[in-house]
């Protein structure tokens, strides 16, 4: 799983039915220390995430094991709204 | 399946209701070519422990029969790793 920022959000009328009713964000990915790393993802909001909060992403086809996600095609899913990251 | 070091944990309040109980560790791959990423802990590993994950679908089957939306988990501690690579 991968930290990002959300930084967008997509509007899309004509798409898969299963994807109705499902929030989809652009999330720029970052590293676990918080900066800007290579790239973005649009992901489904399954968390009610907000515009710059840091969230958590599940990738691949892990991403269809929420409720809402679940059966639908969708290969990125926010999970989590992150507080604090720890290093040690 | 591959080794990686705990290095720092994520604290998430609001969260895929699957998720609660479950703690985020950041693991990083022994293999430094890897980037660092977020795995959920199945075995209770520690800080600065070296642990097993496994990536993918695969790493939600490590909490079966639950239904888990995560495609990191830790699955094992690591007692010794004998490498001998050519």
């Amino acid at each position: 799983m991968r930290l990002g920022r959300v930084v967008g959000t997509v509007v899309a009328t004509r798409k898969d039915p299963r994807l109705v009713g499902l929030k989809l964000l652009v999330v720029s990915i970052l590293t676990p220390e918080l900066k800007p790393d290579k790239g973005y993802e649009v992901a489904v909001d399954t968390v009610q995430a907000g515009f710059e909060e840091v969230v958590i992403l599940c990738t691949g086809s892990s991403a269809r094991m929420t409720e809402r996600t679940k059966d639908a095609p969708v290969d990125a899913t926010i999970v989590g709204i992150v507080d604090t990251v720890n290093l040690d | 399946m591959n080794v990686g070091r705990v290095a720092g944990c994520l604290v998430s309040t609001v969260k895929d209701p699957n998720l609660k109980g479950y703690k985020i560790l950041l693991v990083r791959p022994l293999n430094e070519r890897e980037k660092p990423f977020f795995a959920l802990d199945a075995v209770g590993a520690g800080a600065g422990e070296v642990v097993l994950y496994c990536r993918q679908r695969e790493a939600s089957y490590a909490f079966s029969p639950e239904f888990v939306p995560c495609d990191a988990a830790v699955v094992g501690i690591v007692d010794e790793l004998n490498e001998e690579l050519p």
